[in-house]
Order: C-alpha cells, then structure tokens, then sequence
C-alpha cells in the first residue's frame, strides 16, 4: 500500500507534501486536485467518501487526510 | 415546497447541439497545464468533448431552427403552441423577452403566452412545473418548453475551472395534457442568499458591462477571467448539492410513497461524472440507472442536461414504453427541484446538430 505522500506526488510530484502545514495555503492543492485526490483515495482504500466531506479543512495536511481517512475505517 | 400535478405528460423530447465542437485535451494545452494532471481530470469528471457556440450563435437561433425542425417532420403544428417557455441565463437581450423574439420568428399566433425564465440547471423542473401550472388553464392545451444557453460566449476561455465543462445546446419540450390519469410530485427549494456562487457580475444594470469588466484578471491557478464572464464557486456548488440533493430526493419519495428501487430512472442535471457518481453512492442508487455521460460528449449546458441524457441514452427505450424516472436539477440561484413522473411513449425523442454554415441549415 502507498503512503498518502505517494499519492498525493501521483497527483503533484513537483511538491514535498510532508514539509507542509498547509497544502491549499501553499498552494499544492487546487479544488481539482482535491477531487482527483478523493477518486485516488476512494480507489487505494476502497471506500467512498463522502460528498459533504469534500472540503478544504479535510485537505490541509497529512493529519486531516488521515483523520478523513480514519473516519471511513481506512488505515493511512 | 411541494407540487402535485394530475393528468400532465411530457409529448416529446428534442434537443439541437452546435456542431462545433471543442476538445478538452487540446483546450489544456493552452493553459499550460501538464498533460497528466489533464488526463486524470478527464478520467475523473468526465472532460472531453463539448459543443460551442460560434459566429454570435443566440438561444433563439438554436430554439427557431429545433422548432423548425419539428413543424418540418410533422411532429408539431404552429397552431397547436398555446404557450412559450424558455429558460434561460443567456438571453439575445436584456429586453424584449427572446421567446417573443422566437414567437415572431416563426410567426406563431398571438393567441398566446410568451414568458421567459431566468434559470439555469434547475431550469428542466423549473420550467416543467411553470408548464404544468399553465395547462391548469382552460384555454392552454400545449405548452413549449425551451431550455437553451449559449455560456461558453460568458466563459473565459482562460478559465480552467469555467470552460472546459460548457457546453451550449437547446432543448424543445412538449408538454400537454394526458388522458390517463397521471400523477407528477414535485418539489423546489431556493436560497437566495448564496446567490453569488453562480454568477455573472457584470452586464446588468448593477454593473454595467464597460472596457473594464472586459479586462481579464488573475483569479488564482493561473486562471484568467473578466467580470463579464461567468464565475463559478466550484467547491461552494460541490458541497452544495451534494449536502441538499440527496434530502430532497428522500422527501420527493417518501411524499409521493414511492420507495427508491421502484425507479427506474434517475435523470438528474449533469454538471460532471464525478459529482453525480458521489451522489449515486451516497443515495445507494445503482450507477446504471443515473446516467452520467453528458458532460463527456456535449459538455454541462445548464438546464438541457437532463432531456440531453434522455436523447443521448433512453431515446430507443423511451419511444416504446413508460419508466416511473425521477429528475432533479441544481445550481444557480441557488435553486435545487425534482420530480418524480412517469416519463415514455414519447412521440419523438431525438438530437439534431445545429450546423456550422449558413449553407448547411437552409440543406436541412
């Protein structure tokens, strides 16, 4: 299994996602990277996240990912 | 708030794309924008083909040549339009109304309504329940419902969050009485202060367009846009319909006693595949009764998504029979509707390409 960092450089191999607080403050992340972001999570776990989870607070850093992750019973 | 109609049917279904046609793939190249990250936007939301207006194309060019269309093949009679409907964001002009301007044009009788609606992709459930009240009246036995946008001319083609999805296209709805005894729910909800996650700011009186809503500005991701093009709050509309869709379709059911495995079909309003396969899962519906392909091959043309996923993908099954289909549209205003209906045995249900030349249509 991947880390979240691997998947995150699928989408943007250009940024270092583990020396960042902030991903949509860096500017890492775009609201198009989030939704391919959540097609690649939903894959890699094989969950389905929820739509009203798709929000910026849930993007922001490793932390939020694993804790959005966690709520749908996915290990990061 | 809720609607019950009796003994109101859907006639017939066309829909009139532009021939012209664009192509996400190339349309990225011109943003700069690497190819891979390209290519998985278009696995994801469903990216690739949309139809654009072109040469100053109107809603009214596209509603005058699908209804010219229809009265050439006998599937309509002048004289049978006893009311006008359109829906639209995109009007010839501010004033008059563009479905008088469409009424003149093909010389239909004065001994009718003409009402335009400003509405976008709710604008299919909008319109239809503004077309079932009018048949309460007497004297109106068939209704013209038109759903037509020409937005890629409000989109900047610089704007990577805007245009790529656009599409521009029409659609002709017959509506009239129906000798069985028929029965629609329907319901409408709007909220009018989130009014600024559609928009477009300028050219109306409270910003009037000038050279300097023309001039395009940096909005963030290297996306250009002016004031006089549409904006869209992309994250905003996302977590709007996916928070106040699913609801509205459990109430529609549960006030018309319907239980969901007893539809067939879930026609709803087409902004992108990866939206509607979100609320798929989340409503436990099956994937192969919500369509979700319009976007790849026309593009998201506000209000005609919805007859555009019927003609793209019913239209063989929705001539021969009836299916229990339950619609649902959402967007600007914002404004989320849906209907639960018995939709078939349609007297035409088809697509027609609005051609690129002057030549090409007076061949039609």
């Amino acid at each position: 299994m991947k880390t979240l960092a691997q998947l995150l450089n699928e989408i943007r191999p250009e940024f270092d996602f583990t020396a960042s607080r902030d991903f949509l403050l860096d500017g890492m992340l775009d609201s198009f990277d989030m939704v391919t972001l959540v097609a690649t999570l939903d894959e890699a776990y094989g969950i389905s996240i929820d739509g009203v989870d798709i929000v910026p607070a849930h993007f922001r850093n490793l932390d939020a990912l694993s804790a959005l992750l966690r709520k749908y019973g996915a290990a990061p | 708030m809720n609607f019950l109609f009796r003994r109101k049917r859907i006639g017939g279904l066309l829909t009139v794309v532009p021939a012209n046609e664009g192509s996400f793939l190339e349309e990225m190249r011109r943003f700069n924008f690497p190819l891979n990250r390209s290519l998985k936007l278009k696995e994801v939301m469903g990216y690739d083909k949309h139809r654009l207006a072109q040469d100053g194309l109107c809603v009214s060019d596209l509603a005058v040549y699908g209804l010219q269309h229809l009265f050439a093949q006998g599937r309509l009679a002048r004289e049978d339009i006893d009311a006008l409907v359109l829906v639209t964001q995109s009007p010839d002009h501010l004033m008059p109304p563009t479905s008088s301007i469409i009424q003149g044009r093909l010389g239909l009788k004065q001994d009718m309504l003409c009402l335009d609606i400003n509405q976008g992709c709710a604008g299919f459930v909008v319109g239809l329940i503004e077309a079932f009240l009018l048949l309460e009246q007497p004297s109106i036995r068939k209704v013209i419902l038109i759903n037509a946008d020409v937005l890629s001319r409000k989109t900047s083609p610089k704007d990577r969050n805007s245009f790529p999805l656009i599409g521009d296209a029409a659609s002709i709805t017959v509506v009239e009485r129906d000798t069985e005894d028929s029965v629609i729910h329907a319901n409408l909800k709007m909220d009018g202060t989130r009014n600024e996650a559609l928009m477009i700011p300028a050219g109306g009186l409270r910003m009037p367009s000038t050279a300097a809503t023309a001039v395009l500005e940096d909005v963030g991701d290297n996306n250009l846009r002016a004031k006089d093009h549409l904006r869209m709050d992309g994250s905003a509309v996302f977590n709007f319909v996916q928070t106040e869709v699913p609801p509205m379709i459990e109430r529609l059911l549960a006030t018309a006693e319907v239980p969901m495995d007893a539809i067939d079909w879930f026609l709803f309003h087409q902004p992108n595949r990866f939206m509607l396969e979100k609320l798929a899962d989340k409503m436990r519906v099956s994937p192969s009764k919500m369509p979700n392909n319009v976007v790849e091959h026309f593009g998201n043309s506000s209000g005609v998504t919805i007859p555009m996923a019927i003609t793209l993908n019913l239209r063989a099954q929705m001539m021969a029979q009836k299916f229990r289909v339950c619609l649902a549209g959402f967007g600007v205003g914002l404004t989320w509707g849906s209907m639960l209906l018995s939709l078939g045995r349609l007297s035409f249900c088809e697509s027609i390409d609005y051609p690129n030349t002057a030549e090409q249509r007076h061949d039609e």
